[in-house]
């Protein structure tokens, strides 16, 4: 008896299915959540998320890169960022003592990602408030505006 | 017992889960899977966009077909303080006009542009009816970016049709006019009427090139020549009685009115001879510069004008039966259909035919220089039993044709050739154009036609006396019609065009870039932000980014200063327009997208203290991006300083 009833719900809810054409399926299936990243012990350790797997800085300071990458901080970022103080995000002084330099760049050309993704970024945007921008800045300018920072002295 | 009670229950409810669908069925489907064809999953996209003129709203509207969901209202001929089309400097060059700024027009026919006879995703033109002007719409900013004046014209509806390759769009005189414009009395003399040919260039850019003086009959529609009849464009008119009042009655007076069919290729010899004739004009040119996306307004002088009686071969007149309203090529360009609304038949003429009754010289009479090719030498067929009130035809590209009737409320398919009908269905209400995705082209995506309706009455939860006008998608796929979905537009739907996405989508613009503006007032960074004062003129420098002004804080403007906020929005990512809205101010705010200038005038009058902020939801401190200026009495010696952040960085 009970067992009849449950299959004729079962029919009856596969009519109604049916006959109501339902949701297509959807073609585009939602992405798999991905693994958070685990909290690294030192922030150093932590390369972000984005296309910056692995840099290496050389010795030197590339002044011209620097340069360049001063001009681009100057029109892009400067809204929010300032050289020394704390404006309406982070100041860049000092980041490397904070930051490694994959996550730095992953962070400028990643921000929507990385707000929602890598723990630190997290952290920030719960001090800050502000979600980063993404100022679609290329691969070269980012390097280029990461040498900058190189420059920056207390 | 229990058991029957459940099934009834479960039943119910799937009747009852169901009865929207069943309510789109009434009276206009029999089969249940409209609802499947029209459904566009959430996140999913539409197979075609389709533009929809607004008629009286003057705007174009952008649905997704087949969903029906509307993505835009362009504004052309109408302000719109939403997007501060007509209110912020930049824009408002584009609605000058000869007669000054004109807020409104009745926006007609969307026309795409065309390479080799098939829409390409260029373009949008539209016609102005009441004050003649043509605006071009950039398909990848889905935004206005130019707009001509048509000189000696009046009543611009036959307009903008295009040629197979954009090389001209047209327009011509619904109503008859003096030519050129003079003081006398109404009825004594008759008017004149004019056909322009606008030639576009490359880039876009629209240029008077030549009229050609007619007589003033009621130009009602055009569409061009394809194919072997690439070269020509044909002109509906009514009214060939020429008359001023009750045109109701004294219009429909003769059994044949005509389509007037031009040969714009030999217009180009005749204009290369000489042959036109430059008359005083003064018109408006407006558009929109690209790198600086500031409209600038162009006053042009003379205008090139043909006369028939002096260039043989340029124009006939073909006589179509009655009151002729649209005039329709189909794809081949072979048959040319009239729809002559007051008739009971529909009179499709022959391109080869009418080419060889001009080599024979068939011709009954001659109008003002014009010869009138004799009926039978230049009709194809006839398409009888049909509806009443035939209005416009769109072709399937499978050798069928789709014809609209205003009286009888339906669209009539009908067979290329054999003249024979062979479906009907009805519309609600009132049918004036029709729609398939590239129609009117060389080669029609013919899997849809759409249905502009004028009146709905009882299809809509009513909205007080003014009621939405309405669209209605059928399926063609098939030998039958089918009805899958009505739904209400923006204005009257007057006439649309619809083309595959993938043409559109790829170019579509998501922000500029700041390296490319070239503004005369632009910032392109915090740092250089400041106030200028040159007497009562105040000029800001303003940045915005989520979320803040720069300067937020100003102080040393006067009552009745004349202030411009040139306001730059740095940022330079998808989807984030900033608003700049001002206490008291008497225009509209600013939307300003990533990477452009916007400038928005204000003039105080009274002192105080005057927050603006940001008028488009932006981020989570959205709230709080926000500002104040100081408005001191005139005279006063404030100083004018601004800042942004802690007052010490006050400059």
């Amino acid at each position: 008896m009970r067992l009849k009833t449950v299959l004729l719900s079962g029919i009856i809810i596969m009519l109604f299915l049916i006959s109501c054409g339902g949701g297509e399926d959807a073609k585009k299936p939602e992405p798999a959540p991905q693994q958070e990243q685990p909290q690294a012990t030192n922030p150093l350790d932590n390369k972000g998320i984005g296309p910056i797997k692995q840099i290496t800085l050389p010795e030197t300071i590339d002044q011209k890169m620097a340069d360049a990458g001063k001009k681009i901080y100057h029109e892009k970022c400067t809204s929010c960022h300032k050289e020394y103080e704390k404006y309406i995000g982070p100041a860049p002084l000092g980041i490397f003592e904070r930051r490694s330099p994959e996550w730095i760049m992953n962070m400028i050309l990643n921000p929507e990602v990385m707000i929602q993704k890598d723990p630190i970024a997290k952290d920030l945007i719960k001090q800050f408030a502000s979600p980063m921008a993404n100022q679609h800045l290329t691969e070269a300018e980012a390097r280029s505006v990461l040498e900058y920072f190189r420059t920056l002295k207390q | 017992m229990k058991n029957t009670l459940f099934t009834i229950i479960i039943i119910s409810a799937i009747i009852f889960g169901c009865s929207k669908k069943q309510e789109n069925a009434q009276g206009a489907m029999a089969s249940g899977d409209a609802a499947q064809k029209v459904y566009v999953a959430p996140g999913n996209y539409d197979e075609f966009y389709a533009f929809m003129s607004g008629g009286f709203s003057g705007q174009v509207s952008v649905y997704g077909l087949p969903s029906g969901r509307l993505f835009k209202v362009i504004p052309v001929f109408s302000v719109d303080a939403e997007k501060s089309y007509g209110f912020n400097e930049e824009t408002k060059p584009l609605l000058e006009t000869s007669f000054g700024f004109i807020p409104w027009d009745d926006a007609h026919h969307p026309e795409l542009s065309q390479t080799e006879g098939v829409p390409d995703g260029r373009w949008l033109f539209i016609n102005g009816n009441n004050t003649p002007r043509i605006a071009r719409i950039d398909l990848s900013l889905f935004e206005t970016v130019e707009i001509i004046e048509i000189p000696n014209s009046s009543g611009n509806h036959s307009s903008p049709f295009t040629t197979e390759n954009t090389e001209y769009i047209v327009a011509g005189t619904r109503f008859s006019v003096p030519f050129p414009q003079k003081d006398v009395p109404i009825g004594d003399t008759k008017f004149d009427g004019t056909l322009s040919f606008i030639k576009v260039g490359k880039d876009g850019k629209m240029e008077i090139a030549f009229q050609i003086l007619v007589p003033g009959f009621d130009y009602d529609l055009a569409h061009s020549g394809k194919g072997k009849s690439h070269g020509w464009v044909f002109f509906t008119c009514y009214n060939t009685e020429q008359k001023n009042t009750l045109k109701e009655v004294n219009a429909s007076q003769n059994d044949k009115d005509f389509i007037a069919a031009v040969n714009w290729k030999k217009a180009e010899e005749y204009l290369k001879q000489g042959k036109a004739k430059e008359y005083p004009v003064s018109y408006k040119h407006n558009w929109l510069d690209e790198k600086s996306q500031v409209a600038k307004s162009e006053e042009i002088k003379t205008v090139k004008v043909l006369t028939p009686a002096d260039c043989p071969g340029l124009i006939y007149y073909l006589p179509t039966p009655k009151s002729p309203h649209g005039v329709d090529v189909d794809p081949t360009g072979e048959y040319i259909v009239g729809a002559g609304k007051l008739s009971a038949d529909m009179a499709v003429h022959s391109f080869d035919k009418l080419l060889k009754a001009i080599e024979n010289k068939d011709f009954e009479k001659t109008i003002n220089g014009i010869p009138v090719i004799k009926f039978d030498k230049v009709v194809a067929g006839m398409v009888t039993k049909t509806g009443l009130g035939p209005l416009h035809t769109e072709f399937d590209g499978k050798g069928y044709a789709y014809t609209s009737f205003f009286i009888t409320s339906e669209i009539v398919k009908w067979k290329l050739g054999t003249w024979e009908v062979v479906d009907r269905i009805p519309t609600y209400y009132s049918i004036g154009h029709l729609m398939i995705p590239g129609g009117d082209s060389k080669k029609p995506w013919g899997k849809y036609v759409v249905a502009l309706n004028k009146i709905t009455k009882d299809r809509y939860l009513p909205t007080g006396p003014e009621l939405a006008q309405s669209a209605q998608l059928i399926d063609i796929s098939g030998d039958k019609m089918k009805l899958l979905l009505d739904f209400p537009t923006v204005g009257e739907p007057h006439y649309a065009q619809a083309l595959p996405a993938e043409l559109v989508k790829p170019k579509s613009k998501q922000f500029f870039n700041l390296k490319d503006n070239n503004h005369p007032y632009k910032t392109l960074s915090e740092n250089e932000t400041k106030v200028v004062r040159q007497g009562n003129v105040v000029r800001v420098y303003m940045t915005m980014i989520r979320s803040h002004f720069s300067p937020d804080n100003i102080e040393g403007i006067q009552v009745g200063d004349n202030v411009y906020f040139h306001v730059t929005n740095l940022e330079q990512d998808f989807d984030v327009p900033h608003g700049f809205a001002v206490l008291g101010a008497t225009n509209a705010e600013l939307l300003i997208m990533p990477g452009q200038t916007e400038t928005f005038y204000w003039n105080p009058k009274k002192v105080g203290i005057y927050p603006f902020y940001c008028s488009d939801f932006c981020s989570a401190l959205h709230q709080e991006m926000q500002g104040y200026i100081r408005v001191s009495p005139k005279g006063a010696n404030v100083p004018l300083k601004w800042w942004v952040g802690e007052p010490s960085a006050k400059k």
